[in-house]
């Protein structure tokens, strides 16, 4: 029975409608004379309170509201990937040719190309058994993604294959096969729906081990995070968030990307939509856009949709997931989702805890970062896949102990912890080094070890040393000034300077820095410890800091970072040569030159 | 909107508080729509729907809600939300804080209607923006780059010279090489009369008012005005940027006045409070002003925005500049210390920033080094400004050479790079000239932003 209320009340993108005893929680509506997308949030008596995906404006009591049966879903088939959708998946460009260049209101689209042929190649037959997430056959979704197409997970199990098609091109209205259970018989087509707020189910989980290679060095070295694990990016405005979400996005070594805009810059949905299909991925030479879609709700769209889009993305994220793809999520950025959540649990007059924030607000964070982790799909063939989920927050006034921050500090193991004072000295990316975490380091150093480099986790260790013991020196530092630490101190400053800036800097602009392979990672790490123990030898045999100082290899070891391309690795061994060469040449020095005082 | 509203009068006012009236009795009106509002003495206001029931509706009166009374006022509703009507004949006009003439002169023939509120422009038709706006301020073009189409606001506090750095901003902003048409949109929201003043004489001067529309909310007016002032005047500038393909800079200034209304109606809502009293929607609710800015595929103009708020009590975490520091790409931030030294622009160069420099400048639109020297100049002066702080402790004896190269070389920035005179237009050579000059001052070794080639072609110190 179709559910058919009338509206009587009005505040933003709040609506009350009456009549609407019939609803279900979290049942889409359309709402208004215009049709606007909505979706029923709570039900008291027969007063459902929607919360509307649209601009309100113009909206009247009296105006009718009518149920579609179904919860907010999301269709899941190939011609996702290479979009943009808004918060609900409507493609923006759709959106674009109806209403231009401006979002107008209650316009239908359908989230794929329900006409497009793909080719279908089958990898079943007649008469075999099939069941929730079984693969039927793979179709080229872009030249770089190779699509499954799934038995939807609410599928009976152990079902019959009746039918299915030869090889050879099909939309996503046809049928491409029948199963049958029990007499009752099933199409199947390339596409199914899903709602969004439900997680896909999975066969297992397993424990993230292998690391999510991204190619910024303070990431994979020092605070890495896992495929199918959770990670936060805290930061005042301007400290680096969509940047780092951009470098994510562009260099990790994932097959899927979602990237999720909530309520975040216009330009920045634009600039990815503008770089992505130049940037070509260095693993398949194909253009990143080939494996990303985008969702972008930004800061002027309707604020309920913009809760809603984190959800839309998720889904979308698991699917690929099921396939057996490794997929990353990146929400930039998630507190504008809990102001939404916010706006509406205010406009519902719902009693606020903290800072106005809905109490629900940390289930409701918990429950998103649970929907990240690597498993073992449903149906057959075995296969496993994972979704990281990496959020960044922004905090009000960069105040790290607000509400949004410290739930999401409770729900996920990777805390990139960006500084403001570090941004406004321009270290880039700011994530400090001392607040930041991973609780995936011993977990991946299994994989950098086998697959990298065995000495990995100690070069990990002896450089992030020199960074911590720099930490305390500072303070006496700022207190007395450099010159009351002896030699062997100061050189743990400038070695710590060194590592700042040719290994925790990395500029995301430069064409040569933006990546860093995992071999070069380590071998730069490895040249700053041996500068350092180097150096601490000469200081021992009477070669004054100030000739250390001196050394044109620092500058050298400084700028190797964009100097020196992928393709050019060997020249960090030119390098190491350099620094013996030039080691060599100090201690051969022999006569101590006296430290050199400006006097005032 | 279907016009069957149009026209509704009712006269049963239940409640007046704040800014808001609550009218009971009404059977038809709709969310958002423009009312009109009489006075027992026969005086007429504006204001809007902000929330509507069967039998009642809530009233925002943008003229305030003084002198109104329970019996004798009537509510007219006009079926339409607040719009504005624009043509060409916009410009060198001077309007009120709600789009009405405020210059004596009749009211302009409209080519269209446009709703205030605009719509959301659709990410997907936006054209990223690229082009280097030269504005003859060496710290903004050297480091801080605006482009067209930036939303890049000033961030200042009471008594900085944040209209004088705007209005040469407005005076000198010019692409170079380009004779483009291009117009500025002021609204003036809040401030002293003597404020609008400036700016008006400054775009006088230049020759430069004749391609400018003014709305002007003075300090004296209406507050909740305010609301409205900055939505009319984006409507305008992105009437002129995409209808008719003008290069916009639109200056709002102060947008701590708009986001203290917004907390006025908020307040007498009864709404639960975000920080500060300001309403949790704030965020959203400035994004939508801010976002107003950029460019559209396909169409020549632009929509560059230099929003201007006084930081309360210089804090730059306090709600109003965190949350535009959120939303716009990037920001000027005036520096007290610096002001106190007398150095114009006191810009605090490392608490400012532009997001979209990178995509300004460079091979083929700056020059190539541009970007490198920028990062390189944060980077000296960011250690000057250590260096200072640790020579008050141990004294200039106590610093090594290389540091002692930085505090110099701060001083150098402040006076020979950052400083200029209001009416001082140097060219993207000039400043770049003079940054190199400064770089110079640093040992070789120093340069590490830099890559090695632009160093051998530009460095003029020694090793
Ligand atoms: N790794 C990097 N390399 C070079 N520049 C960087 C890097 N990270 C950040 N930046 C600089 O910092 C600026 C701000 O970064 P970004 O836009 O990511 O900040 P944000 O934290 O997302 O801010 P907001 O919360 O306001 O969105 C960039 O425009 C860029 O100039
Ligand atoms: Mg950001």
């Amino acid at each position: 029975m179709v559910v058919k209320g009338r509206i009587v009340w009005v505040s933003g993108p709040a609506v009350k409608a009456d009549g609407m005893s019939a609803a279900k929680m979290y049942e889409t509506v359309e709402v208004g004379d215009s049709k606007l997308i909505g979706e029923v949030i709570r039900l008291t008596g027969d007063i459902a309170f929607i919360q509307v995906y649209e601009s309100t404006s113009g909206l009247k009591p009296g105006e009718p509201v009518v149920g579609t049966g179904q919860p907010l879903s999301v269709l899941l088939g190939p011609g996702i990937i290479g979009r943009i959708y808004d918060g609900i998946q409507r493609p923006l460009d759709e959106i674009a040719q109806k209403s231009g260049a401006f979002i107008g209101r209650g316009i239908q689209t359908t989230p794929v190309d329900m006409k497009k042929k793909f080719h279908f190649v089958p990898s079943m037959k007649k008469g075999d058994v099939v069941g929730p997430g079984s693969i039927l056959g793979v179709v080229d979704e872009t030249q770089l993604l190779k699509h499954s197409i799934l038995v939807p997970p609410y599928h009976a199990k152990d079902a019959k294959l009746v039918d299915i098609v030869a090889e050879g091109d099909y939309d996503l209205e046809q049928v491409i096969a029948t199963s049958e259970k029990d007499g009752v018989k099933v199409p199947l087509k390339m596409y199914h729906k899903w709602p969004v707020r439900k997680p896909r189910p999975y066969a297992e989980r397993y424990d993230p081990t292998v690391p999510l290679v991204t190619g910024q060095r303070v990431i994979d070295t020092y605070f890495p995070i896992a495929k199918g694990g959770t990670g936060a990016i805290p930061g005042g405005f301007g400290t680096g968030k969509t940047v780092t979400m951009h470098q994510i996005a562009k260099w990790a070594d994932s097959k899927v990307v979602v990237y999720i805009g909530c309520g975040e810059r216009g330009n920045e949905m634009t600039e990815v939509l503008v770089e992505f299909p130049h940037l070509i991925d260095p693993r398949s030479g194909r253009p990143l856009m080939e494996r990303t879609v985008l969702v972008a709700n930004t800061s002027n769209m309707p604020v309920a949709a913009r809760e809603a889009s984190i959800y839309t993305g998720v889904t979308m994220a698991e699917y690929y997931r099921d396939m057996g793809f490794d997929v990353v999520l990146v929400a930039d950025s998630t507190s504008r989702w809990a102001e939404a959540l916010r706006e509406m649990s205010g406009r519902l007059e719902e009693m606020p805890a903290e800072e106005g924030y809905p109490s629900y607000l940390a289930s409701r964070l918990a429950e998103f970062y649970e929907r990240a982790g690597r498993v073992r799909a449903l149906g057959s063939p075995d296969r496993a896949g994972s979704v990281t989920l990496v959020g960044a927050v922004s905090p009000s006034g960069a105040d790290f102990t607000e509400p949004v921050t410290t739930h999401t500090i409770r729900f996920i193991k990777t805390f990139w912890a960006l500084d403001t004072r570090l941004a406004y000295s321009r270290h880039y990316p700011s994530i400090n080094w001392m607040q930041s975490y991973s609780g995936y380091l011993e977990d991946v150093s299994k994989w950098w070890k086998e697959n990298v480099s065995p000495e990995w986790y100690e070069l990990r260790s002896e450089s992030y040393h020199i960074l911590q013991r720099e930490d305390t020196l500072k303070e006496i530092v700022r207190l007395l000034g450099p010159e009351a630490l002896p030699d062997e101190e100061k050189l743990v400053l400038e070695v710590a300077r060194m590592i700042k800036i040719g290994i925790l800097q990395q500029n995301s602009f430069d064409k040569v820095d933006t990546y860093c392979g995992p071999e070069k990672q380590v071998k730069l790490v490895k040249l700053m410890v041996k500068f350092f123990k180097e150096a601490q030898k000469a200081l021992k045999s009477e070669v004054s800091l100030t000739e250390i100082r001196a050394m044109p290899i620092i500058t050298q070891l400084l700028k190797a970072k964009f100097e020196i391309p992928e393709e050019q690795l060997q020249k960090l061994q030119d390098l190491d040569k350099e620094l013996d060469e030039q080691f060599r040449k100090l201690s051969a020095g022999g006569s101590k030159t006296e430290e050199v005082k400006v006097v005032a | 909107m279907p016009e069957t509203t149009a026209g509704i009068e009712y006269t049963k006012v239940a409640e007046i508080k704040g800014p808001l009236m609550v009218i009971d009795g009404i059977t038809k009106a709709s969310f958002d729509e423009l009312v009109e509002i009489e006075t027992s003495e026969g005086e007429r206001r504006l204001g809007k729907v902000l929330e509507v029931g069967f039998g009642k509706a809530v009233v925002q009166v943008f003229e305030g809600t003084t002198g109104l009374t329970i019996t004798g006022t009537k509510a007219k509703f006009l079926g339409k939300t607040m719009e504005m009507p624009v043509s060409q004949e916009l410009l060198g006009r001077v309007f009120d804080g709600l789009g009405r003439p405020n210059d004596g002169l009749p009211d302009p023939i409209a080519d269209k209607f446009l709703d205030v509120n605009g719509e959301p422009m659709n990410p997907e038709r936006r054209e990223y923006p690229t082009s280097f706006i030269q504005t003859g301020v060496s710290v903004i073009d050297g480091m801080l780059t605006l482009v067209r189409g930036q939303k890049l606001p000033i961030f200042s506090g009471s008594g900085m010279p944040h209209n004088i750095l705007a209005a040469q901003i407005a005076r000198q902003a010019a692409v170079v090489g380009t004779k483009e048409d291009f117009a500025v949109v002021f609204a003036a929201i809040g401030v002293q009369y003597s404020e609008a003043q400036y700016f008006k004489r400054s775009l006088e001067e230049s020759g430069a008012l004749r391609r400018s529309v003014l709305f002007l909310n003075l300090a004296d007016d209406p507050a909740i005005e305010r609301i409205i002032t900055p939505r009319v005047a984006l409507t305008v500038a992105e009437y002129l940027a995409y209808d008719l393909g003008m290069h916009v800079l639109a200056i709002l200034t102060d947008m701590t006045n708009y986001a203290e209304a917004l907390r006025e109606i908020s307040a007498a809502r009864e709404e639960v409070p975000g920080r500060k009293g300001y309403p949790g929607y704030l965020y959203t609710d400035l994004a939508n002003n801010y976002e107003r800015a950029g460019r559209i595929k396909g169409k020549d103009g632009s929509v560059t925005q230099v929003p201007i708020l006084s930081m309360p009590a210089d804090d730059i975490t306090h709600p109003i500049p965190d949350l535009t520091g959120y939303i716009t790409e990037g920001q000027i931030v005036l520096g007290r210390d610096l002001f106190r030294k007398g150095v114009y622009p006191p810009v605090n160069v490392l608490m400012s920033l532009s997001r979209l420099m990178k995509d300004g400048v460079g091979e083929g639109k700056t020059r190539s080094d541009h970007m490198e020297v920028g990062n390189q100049l944060y980077d000296l002066y960011s250690r000057a400004q250590e260096v200072r702080a640790l020579a008050e402790i141990v004294g200039r004896a106590g610093l090594t050479g290389t540091d002692l190269k930085y505090l110099d070389a701060g001083d150098m920035f402040e006076n020979y790079f950052l400083k200029q005179a209001a009416d001082e237009n140097r060219n993207l050579e000039e400043t770049l000239g003079r940054a190199w000059e400064v770089l110079s001052t640093l040992p070789e070794g120093e340069l590490t932003k830099i890559k090695d080639k632009h160093v051998k072609q530009y460095y003029k110190g020694s090793k």
